[in-house]
Formats: C-alpha cells, sequence, structure tokens
C-alpha cells in the first residue's frame, strides 16, 4: 500500500516493546506482529484507519527505536525518515508517540525528540491498566513541558483509550502546531558552542528555533548525525557540498570549544534531556527509585527460567518438546489432508474424461499441490511456537542466557533470534539480523542461518522419516522416529556453530560490538495477535510456496509425460524416457555415490527452487508411472519401489538418511540467495553460500552413504 | 570500584564511563546516566552478561562492559 497523499497520515514511533504494534492493530484493524523481543519491527508497515466521525487516515508503523540518533540500521530508518520530513517531504500530519506508562522518563526520551520536529505529537501513554493506581503524573502539565497536542492514557491490550486518543489526533490534525521554544536549558558555553550550526539549520534549511537548536546539539553529541546529512544530499535534500563541509567543520569548532570548558560533548544530548526530563518527572523518579530493591513479577519468573543451571536445561527441553509435538499433534490433520485430496484427485478423475487435461489436474497439480499442503500443519505449529515465545518475552531472556555461548563462537547473544526463526524460514530470520549491531557478527549470522533446518525441510524429513524410520522406542521412552528429527536439526545447528566459528577467524571486518538489550516484562501474548500471525505465516508459505511448486508441478508433470511413448512395453517405466528421466538419468553417476537415483535426481534439481518441491516432484512422477488411475500414497509407492537391477527395494533406511543430510547442509532455495544478495549488498556471499553448502552436502552425504554400506547397513 | 565488581542483587549509583563510545552512547541514551541508581539482578548462566535493573525496567550487559562503568554503593 503506498501513502496516499490526498489523506492524512500519521505516523507511529515508539521504543520497543512499548506496544506500538499492538496500538497499530488495534487501531487499524490489521494484524500484525506483537513482539515482546527488541527491534523485531524491522519492516515498514502501513495501514487504514477511522476517525470517530469516519474519515479515513493512513498509519505508518515505524521501526522500535530508543532515541533517533542513528545507531543500528532499524534506527537508521527512523532517523532517515524524520528527516525527510523535516526537509518537507511527504511530513505525517501528526506523530503518535507510543510510551509504556511503566516506562515513562526512557520512553519519554523519544517523545522529547519528536517534540522538537515541528510535527504535532499526540502521546499515546499505554499500558495504563498496569500502572493505574499508582500513577501520579498530571497529563496536562506534562503536554505543555514537552510542547505536545497532547497525551492519552489507554490501554492497547484491554482496548480502552482508542476512542480518546483518535478524537485527540483529529483536533491536532486540524489545529495549529504551537511554535514554541526549545525547552531543554542550554548554559552560556553549549549555547555558544551550538550557535553557528544553529544558525546554519535556519537560514539554509528553514528550521525553526526548536529544530535548529535540536539538531545541533545532535550533531555535536552523534558524529553518525552528519552521516545522514551527507546521504541525504546525495539525494539532494539537503543543499550543496560547500554546506557539508561548514557543517563539518563547525561541527568540529563546536565539539573543540565544548572539550575545552570540559564538557563531554558524546553525552551531551542524553544528558541534558535526562535531566529535564527528572526534574519534569520528579514523583515518576522518586517512585521509580523506590521500587528499586521491590521484586517485580518477571524477577521472580526470571529466578527459574534464566537460573544458572534451570534455565538452560528448560530451553532445551522446551526445544525437544516443540519439535516433538511437531510430529505427534500433525498425524490427525495431517491425514485429513491427505484424504481430503486423494478424494478432490477421484473426483476429478470421475468427472473429466480421459485426456491430457485430466491427466494435468490429478497428475500434475492436485497430486503436487496436496503433496506440500500435507505439512502446513507442521508448519502452523511450529510458527505458533515460536510466535508464543517471542511474545511472551521468552525470547529476550534466551539471547541473555546464550550470549556467552554465542560470543565464544564469534556471534552474539542476539544472533539467537535470528537463528531460530531459521528453523522456521531463513528468509525471515536473514531480515531479523538487522538487529545487530556488528557488521561482522551479521554476517556470520547470515553465512550460518540457512544451516538451521528451515520448515521447507520438514516435509522431506518427514517423508523419509515416515516411510523408512520405524517408530520404535529407544532407551524406553524416546520414539526413534522423533529422535532422528531432533538429529536433523542438532546436526545443522552443531554443524552451523562450527562454522561461525571458522568464519569468525577468517572474515576480517572491523566492526564493534555491545549486548545492551532490554528484558522485557513477561507478558501474556495476544491470542488473537499471536493466530493472526501463525495464519499470516501459513498464507504466505502456501500463497508463496504454493505458486512455485504449482508451476514446477506443471513442467514437471510435462517433462515425466512427454515425449509420449507408442507402444508401452510390459515392465518399462513411461517416465524413463521421458525428458525428466534423461535429465535424471544424466546426472544419475554424479549422485549415484550418495545412494540417489534418477529419481531422487530429478528432485534434486527441482529443489533448487524451493527444498519442499522435492516431495511434490517425487509425488508427481510416481502418479505419472502408477497404472492404476488413483492418487498413490507417496510413501508406500517408495517403500515398494524396487531396483530392477536387483529386485531389493530401491530405497533403504541408508538411502533415506543419506538424503536427510544431504538436505540439512545443500544450498536448495533461491529466494535464500536473493535475500542475502539484498542484505550483503553483494553476489560475493549469497555465491559463497551455495559453494560451501553444496560441498558439504555432497561431502557429508558421501560419508553417510558410503560409510552406512562399508559398515554392511544398506 | 566499576559494575563488575558489583554482587548480584546489589544496589549502587553511577559515577562515570570509560571506555569505547558506541557503548557510552547507548548506555545513556537509555537512561543510564552518571547519578542514575541500578541495582544488578544476576548474571547469566555460564557466566554470561549481567542483568541490571534501572528506572525501573530491566537490561542486560556484557561483565566487558561492566568493567566500563564506574559506580558507587
Amino acid at each position: 500500500m503506498k501513502i496516499n497523499t490526498q489523506k492524512s497520515w500519521v505516523a507511529l514511533v515508539g521504543n520497543p516493546n512499548s506496544g506500538k504494534t499492538a496500538i497499530f492493530n488495534l487501531l487499524t484493524g490489521l494484524n500484525q506482529k506483537v513482539s515482546n523481543y527488541p527491534g523485531v519491527t524491522v519492516e515498514k508497515k502501513i495501514g487504514t484507519a477511522h476517525f470517530n466521525d469516519g474519515n479515513q487516515f493512513n498509519l505508518l508503523d515505524l521501526p522500535g527505536t530508543y532515541s533517533l540518533t542513528p545507531e543500528s540500521m532499524d534506527e537508521r530508518i527512523v532517523t532517515e525518515q524524520v528527516l525527510h520530513w523535516i526537509h518537507g517531504h511527504e511530513p505525517p500530519n501528526t506523530i503518535i508517540s507510543v510510551v509504556d506508562a511503566t516506562n515513562l522518563s526512557r520512553n519519554l526520551y523519544l517523545t522529547t525528540q519528536l517534540a522538537d520536529l515541528g510535527i504535532p505529537v499526540v502521546v499515546a501513554l499505554n499500558m495504563m491498566d498496569m500502572v493505574k493506581d499508582e500513577f501520579s503524573i498530571n497529563l496536562e502539565t506534562l503536554a505543555t513541558d514537552l510542547g505536545i497536542a497532547a497525551i492519552v492514557p489507554m490501554s492497547a491490550t484491554e482496548k480502552w483509550g482508542q476512542k480518546e486518543l483518535l478524537d485527540a489526533l483529529q483536533k491536532s490534525i486540524a489545529g495549529e502546531t504551537a511554535e514554541n521554544s526549545f525547552p531543554i536549558f542550554l548554559n552560556d558555553d553549549i549555547a555558544k558552542a551550538l550557535y553557528p550550526l544553529k544558525e546554519m539549520f535556519v537560514e539554509h534549511l528553514n528550521y525553526n528555533e526548536r529544530l535548529a537548536n535540536a539538531q545541533a546539539l545532535r550533531l555535536v553529541t552523534r558524529k553518525s548525525t552528519l552521516e545522514i546529512y551527507n546521504d541525504l544530499s546525495a539525494n539532494g535534500m539537503a543543499k550543496d557540498e560547500s554546506f557539508m563541509r561548514t557543517l563539518r567543520e563547525n561541527r568540529q569548532a563546536a565539539v573543540e570549544a565544548l572539550e575545552d570548558v570540559g564538557i563531554k560533548h558524546r553525552i551531551m544530548e542524553a544528558t541534558l534531556r535526562y535531566e529535564w526530563l527528572d526534574s519534569v518527572l520528579t514523583t515518576d523518579r522518586v517512585h521509580i527509585d523506590a521500587k528499586l530493591t521491590e521484586m517485580s513479577y518477571s524477577e521472580k519468573v526470571d529466578k527459574i527460567l534464566t537460573h544458572k543451571w534451570a534455565g538452560p536445561a528448560i530451553f532445551v527441553l522446551l526445544l525437544y518438546f516443540i519439535f516433538q509435538s511437531i510430529f505427534t499433534w500433525a498425524t490427525v490433520p495431517m491425514d485429513w489432508i491427505d484424504r481430503g485430496v486423494g478424494w478432490i484427485g477421484n473426483q476429478v478423475l470421475q468427472l473429466l474424461s480421459a485426456g491430457m487435461l485430466r491427466d494435468l489436474l490429478v497428475e500434475g497439480v492436485i497430486a503436487g499441490v496436496g503433496a506440500i499442503l500435507i505439512f502446513l500443519p507442521q508448519i502452523l505449529i511450529l510458527m505458533f511456537f515460536m510466535t508464543i515465545l517471542e511474545d511472551t518475552g521468552y525470547m529476550a531472556r534466551v539471547a541473555f542466557m546464550m550470549d556467552r555461548f554465542m560470543t565464544r563462537i564469534g556471534l552474539h547473544g542476539r544472533s539467537v533470534l535470528p537463528l531460530m526463526s531459521g528453523y522456521a524460514c531463513a528468509i525471515p530470520g536473514i531480515m531479523s539480523t538487522r538487529t545487530l549491531d556488528s557488521w561482522k557478527e551479521r554476517l556470520i549470522t547470515i553465512l550460518i542461518l540457512p544451516l538451521m533446518s528451515c520448515s521447507a525441510r520438514l516435509p522431506v524429513y518427514a517423508l523419509m522419516i515416515v516411510a523408512f524410520i520405524p517408530a520404535v522406542q529407544v532407551f524406553g521412552f524416546l520414539n526413534l522416529q522423533g529422535l532422528t528429527l531432533v538429529a536433523m536439526y542438532f546436526l545443522g545447528t552443531a554443524t552451523a556453530f562450527i562454522l561461525a566459528k571458522i568464519f569468525s577467524i577468517f572474515i576480517k571486518v572491523e566492526s564493534k560490538s555491545s549486548f545492551v538489550m532490554e528484558l522485557p516484562p513477561y507478558r501474556t501474548p495476544l491470542w488473537r495477535s499471536v493466530l493472526h500471525q501463525v495464519f499470516n505465516r501459513g498464507k504466505l508459505f502456501v500463497v508463496n510456496a504454493g505458486k512455485i511448486i504449482l508451476a514446477i508441478s506443471i513442467v514437471l508433470w510435462f517433462l515425466a509425460s512427454f515425449p509420449k511413448v507408442e507402444e508401452v512395453v510390459v515392465n518399462e517405466n513411461p517416465i524413463r524416457t521421458s525428458y525428466a528421466g534423461k535429465i535424471g538419468h544424466t546426472i544419475e553417476p554424479l549422485i549415484e555415490p550418495l545412494g540417489f537415483d534418477w529419481k531422487l535426481g530429478i528432485g534434486l534439481i527441482t529443489s533448487f527452487a524451493a527444498r519442499e518441491v522435492l516431495v511434490s516432484t517425487m509425488a508427481t512422477i510416481y502418479n505419472v508411472q502408477s497404472d492404476v488411475d488413483d492418487v498413490v500414497q507417496l510413501k508406500d509407492a517408495m517403500k515398494s519401489d524396487l531396483n530392477p537391477k536387483t529386485g531389493l527395494p530401491l530405497y533403504t533406511p541408508l538411502v533415506a538418511l543419506s538424503l536427510m543430510v544431504f538436505f540439512v547442509f545443500a544450498a536448495q532455495c533461491m529466494a535464500t540467495f536473493a535475500i542475502v544478495r539484498n542484505e550483503t549488498n553483494s553476489w560475493k556471499w549469497p555465491l559463497f553460500m551455495i559453494v560451501y553448502m553444496n560441498g558439504l552436502a555432497y561431502g557429508a552425504s558421501f560419508i553417510v552413504y558410503q560409510g552406512g554400506l562399508a559398515l554392511g547397513f544398506g | 570500584m566499576t559494575l563488575f565488581d558489583l554482587k548480584d542483587g546489589e544496589c549502587a549509583t553511577v559515577q562515570a564511563f570509560t571506555g569505547e563510545m558506541e557503548l557510552q552512547s547507548r548506555l545513556v541514551e537509555m537512561g543510564i546516566l552518571p547519578g542514575i541508581k541500578i541495582r544488578r539482578i544476576k548474571t547469566a548462566p555460564m557466566n554470561g552478561p549481567i542483568e541490571l535493573k534501572v528506572r525501573g525496567y530491566h537490561v542486560s550487559l556484557r561483565q566487558d562492559d561492566a568493567c566500563n562503568i564506574l559506580i558507587q554503593q
């Protein structure tokens, strides 16, 4: 959706975990991600909402940020956006500054920065349900002090205050912006040092006094602000190169002047703003300090969940529980889907007369798409657990607990979340590495992330396990099937960690890293939001993957069905002489040492588009060659397929194992590498990944199959 | 003394910062400034980062960085 400039539009800005996304959902009705992990809202989200009188407006949800100083990538997005606004490029009619009432001063820090912009600001004072009885701040006085339009107490989770917020928004859009002066006191030394910069902003960029003071203060405090102005001038936003040069020189002069009088310019903005805020919020400050030694609910929970020994143990048990339940809970709905697809296939068989169209529909489209739909329950269950872990705030604790270990292998505690999202899908995982400030840690996280077994591998694992791994109990209580699945996840994860260490030694990139991360209070997830999130991810899988799979299924059906043989030779497999068969046979010598035949060869080629396509490919191949006009059950077909030379089963548990190991490592998903290209801004890294992953896949599969044969499994 | 020396569960007041600028600016933006009262809640498993309570919220930072925060009890 594009912003319609004819309508009014409003921007949502706030700290991570302030409930910004919950308010976005409340106003727009579009349910999106409500998360407790700092910085999860990387993407720009736009929605449409209605005022109380029915008039429409657009709402933009910006990434969560603690300040307008560009430090991490998310913050840079917000800072750049804000600079575009103040330079007259489609500024919002009003900014909603979302403030967590339980954490007033730190949240209002950003509000003070927003209030300087000359755009009306309405504070949505969220989470009032948590502090109702003990809140002692006069909101009207505070709004006047901050120089903003209004402060509206509300609770996005309990859904009250929405009407009042909408009224305040509409009033602030209709009203005039008060042209007030910079509220923060600057002593003579600071005012003198900032003066030349302030004057430049007023003269060249037409900033008002308040904004000019604010930007001069920020520019002197953080050099990175200069880079943002530089980038903007490249886009023709600022005036010219001589302006940038003067800006740089004046900044340097200001820094030196401040150093001469012993003012620490690097923490100047924060010091001044917090001093001012603390003076305005004295009652809040007293209250907060009194509670310092009081044990909060989250602290009590963390006594166990981040306990030295119990914490990591609970985390591991939780992971085992999640993966085991993917298998056990999904069987029933999978059976329904299986039968449903079979039923539809049979209906089509009866409705249509024999011919090309019927063959295409039944053998290509229905069989191919059906073979993928069957894994939807497992993917939804995984998404469900991941979303809950994020929304409760547990994910941040995982990062906290794992940081020491992650640092040892050259990563960051915050890499845990992208890596764990990688269990669902590498693409959102790679995108969420933007929360890592250090480029080196970010790059290594991206490089190893596709080794985390994603949900697209699940169909392949599931098919192989159900068909070839017996459901026996080991050690009395563990199921061999579940254990095999865990082993595959473990293999990918362990290799990823080892490679991370190796990469961190060999990749030389200058970058700094720190670990300052908020641990948000534990919150009950909003169930509606969790379900919507799961639904949206599932839809994304079905629609996006479905499109590719449908196209590939049709192409494959064509390749597998043509050229048509005139006379069917008895005991001759028609697919063998088809185009697909020829391709498969061509690469067979290459993959034979891994235990794969030409049919799996076709599957390997098609799965380079997307891993799960292997399953639909096999389904298409077996349906094409089956004589019975029925949608066969793929696992039975593969199990009963015999090697024409030996007469023994073609696919053994060892072949299944070798194939699964191949899928753990192989670079197969084109979309992943397109995203890596975007995020690293070069083809160098995606190409490197394709080479190392496929090398690893071939080597590991070779060892498994040949080793297995040598040991007499076969 | 520094935050590193503070025991889990104890309170202190931040005095000054030393060391890297990136860390300092991140801390001050989150309101962890000289003069602010903090409590060290705990140390993460495997002798990992430490958890602080400040301004009513919880934040974690690494032990190496804690060495750069001067405090007074």
